[in-house]
């Protein structure tokens, strides 16, 4: 029998034709278009001619944003503080959860975690508030906490300092809650026999989390890992805007190429600089996607994107 | 029963705290504004705010309430953005996955990857702002806070995943008696997803109620401001503060010292995240359940 062409194909499925439309529309206007647009970094952008009519600039906009030494600035505050994300957040959530499962109480055990995952349920507004009542120097309960055990007050708003430490505790506070739960599932997942066996033997619990639940976990983790490095160069941009805002004093440690591109574009206004910022973000991020990808189809390939 | 033996006593007194301890960690934060947003102003001055009210007021929230072209109509926007906008979403994206789900379609797999890419390389802030600003001429109107983000890859690929479960039995029947796939999908797929789909409109509908990001860039009319970006305005610029005040406190002459400013942040962020923390024991479950789903993917 012969296959029939494919335009008739299309012909005889136009109703699923029509039922696509929708999204092929919406992709094609919200990410093929602005690719197309990537064009402006190579442009000396100004709002009435457009991205069209605006003269060509060459690569001027990318060696502005290397030589001004933001770009190494930008891109090493995103690596680094990504790292640490996935490190500090990843040994949190399997510690905690290794805890959860074997808590006994039930009660307990269901009112922690619903505690635990709450955060994950506000926006980043809201945390850019929560933050500014414990550190704001007036009224935050940080200072107010000092004083009251006769300390000098911290000015954390004004001191870049203590800013890595504090952006790593509330990025670990609003995504442990769910971090943990593919972990929680992961644990849950292993045969209770086995356990029972080894318990037989004479392993205590340590040695069971051990040689046991670890090794269980490890696949997770791996999985979760490298996905993570995959986006080690897209900085979480509500986190960083929110608890930082436009205080200028934190940039050098706290500037990402995310907020960096976002400046640029709406508070200092040089578009074709922004542009070349983000032109060099998405190839940077697609380079390590495509790697960690390759990474995990050797590992697993189930779990791989594609 | 297990026994009690020494190590797992140990283990148990160790974990119980550790968990304790990150629990109220977690949970501090929103005591700290409930308390805040009940103190007297005058307390908050002398003492900062506090996790324990050392007063009880309402006036916050009475300064809050007391204009309704502020809060409320920020409400009003925030609940039509996110029930048009999920409501729009998850429909679409449904429609979207099963056109993908299907083996049969010969475009089925090129869909899918022309809407995968999108997730692997994209062209970051810059291009598509000028696009929505300038060619699309959203600004300041209320479908930009839902065209956006009507369509994510991830959900497609999780609804599609569970459509490819459904026994093909059940279409093929329908087909037979000359139902088309537009009925099919209104009429077998999507009721029978309903346990997928329940999951996938709780995540989309906390994401519209929360977006702060769409309104910061493309509203700056007043009255299509949202609740999360009334909050932003709030916190960031003290001349909004002020104005709220005197609008809600009877002109200009007002003192503004009197007023409640410190609290009034924290009654609006109450405001803002009572109706997640009031459904939040009902929908916990799903949103676990959707994040394990996710973890599976087809």
């Amino acid at each position: 029998m012969k296959r029939e062409s494919l335009l008739r194909h299309l012909v005889k499925n136009r109703l699923l034709v029509l039922m696509s439309l929708p999204a092929v529309i919406f992709f094609f206007v919200f990410n093929y278009l602005p690719i197309g647009g990537l064009v402006i970094a190579f442009k000396q952008y100004n709002y009435q001619d457009g991205i069209f009519g605006s003269p060509w600039a060459g690569f001027d906009n990318f060696r502005f944003f290397f030589i001004s030494g933001k770009a190494l600035l930008v891109t090493t505050n995103t690596f680094l503080y990504n790292l640490a994300f996935i490190a500090v957040n990843n040994i949190l959530e399997i510690v905690l959860a290794i805890a959860l499962v074997e808590m006994t109480g039930k009660w307990f055990r269901k009112i922690t975690q619903s505690m635990m995952f709450l955060p994950y349920f506000v926006s980043w507004v809201t945390v850019g508030l929560l933050v500014y009542g414990f550190a704001d120097f007036d009224s935050g309960i940080i200072n107010h906490f000092l004083q009251s055990n006769g300390s000098e007050p911290i000015d954390i708003y004004n001191t870049p300092g203590y800013w890595p430490f504090l952006i790593i505790l509330v990025s670990a506070w609003k995504s442990i809650g769910y971090g943990m739960i593919y972990y929680l599932a992961a644990i849950m997942g292993v045969d209770n026999e086995i356990y029972e066996a080894a318990e037989i033997d004479g392993a205590n619990i340590f040695r069971r989390i051990w040689h046991l639940t670890l090794p269980f976990l490890v696949p997770t983790i791996v999985i979760l890992v490298l996905l993570a490095i995959g986006n080690i160069f897209r900085g979480d941009f509500g986190l960083f805007y929110q608890l930082v805002q436009n205080n200028g004093v934190l940039y050098d440690k706290t500037d990402v190429i995310d907020t960096f591109v976002f400046r640029s574009l709406l508070t200092t206004r040089e578009e074709g600089m922004a542009a070349a910022a983000g032109f060099y973000q998405s190839v940077l991020c697609f380079v390590t996607i495509i790697i960690a990808n390759y990474l995990v189809k050797k590992y697993n390939k189930d779990y791989s994107l594609f | 029963m297990r026994k009690k033996t020494a190590d797992i006593v140990v283990f148990n007194v160790a974990s119980y705290l550790l968990i304790s301890v990150f629990a109220i960690l977690c949970f501090v934060p929103f005591l700290m504004v409930l308390s805040s947003s009940l103190t007297d102003e005058q307390d908050i001055i002398k003492h900062g705010y506090s996790l324990i009210p050392s007063s009880l007021t309402l006036d916050a929230y009475k300064v809050a309430l007391k204009d309704p072209m502020i809060v409320l109509r920020a409400y009003g926007v925030t609940i039509l953005v996110t029930v048009i906008g999920t409501l729009a979403s998850v429909y679409l994206m449904a429609m979207t996955a099963y056109v993908i789900h299907k083996r049969s379609f010969r475009i089925a797999n090129g869909l899918a990857f022309y809407m995968f890419f999108t997730t692997l390389f994209n062209a970051g802030l810059v291009p598509w702002y000028i696009l929505i600003m300038k060619y699309l001429h959203l600004k300041d109107n209320l479908l930009v806070l839902i065209l956006p983000a009507l369509f994510s890859v991830f959900y497609i690929i999780v609804l599609k995943a569970f459509m490819r479960g459904v026994p093909e039995a059940l279409s093929e029947s329908a087909f037979i008696d000359g139902a088309n796939d537009f009925r099919i999908f209104n009429s077998i797929i999507l009721p029978i997803s309903k346990p997928v789909l329940a999951t996938v409109t709780l995540f989309v509908a906390l994401q519209y109620w929360n977006d702060w990001y769409l309104s910061m860039l493309f509203i700056s009319e007043e009255k299509l401001r949202p609740l999360q970006l009334l909050l932003y305005n709030l916190v960031t610029n003290s001349d909004e503060l002020r104005r709220v005040m005197q609008l809600s406190g009877g002109g200009a002459s007002v003192d503004l010292s009197s007023m409640p400013q410190s609290s009034l942040k924290m009654a609006v962020t109450v405001i803002a995240i009572g109706p997640i923390l009031f459904l939040y024991p009902f929908i916990q479950r799903y949103f676990v359940k959707g994040l394990t789903l996710g973890a599976v993917k087809g």
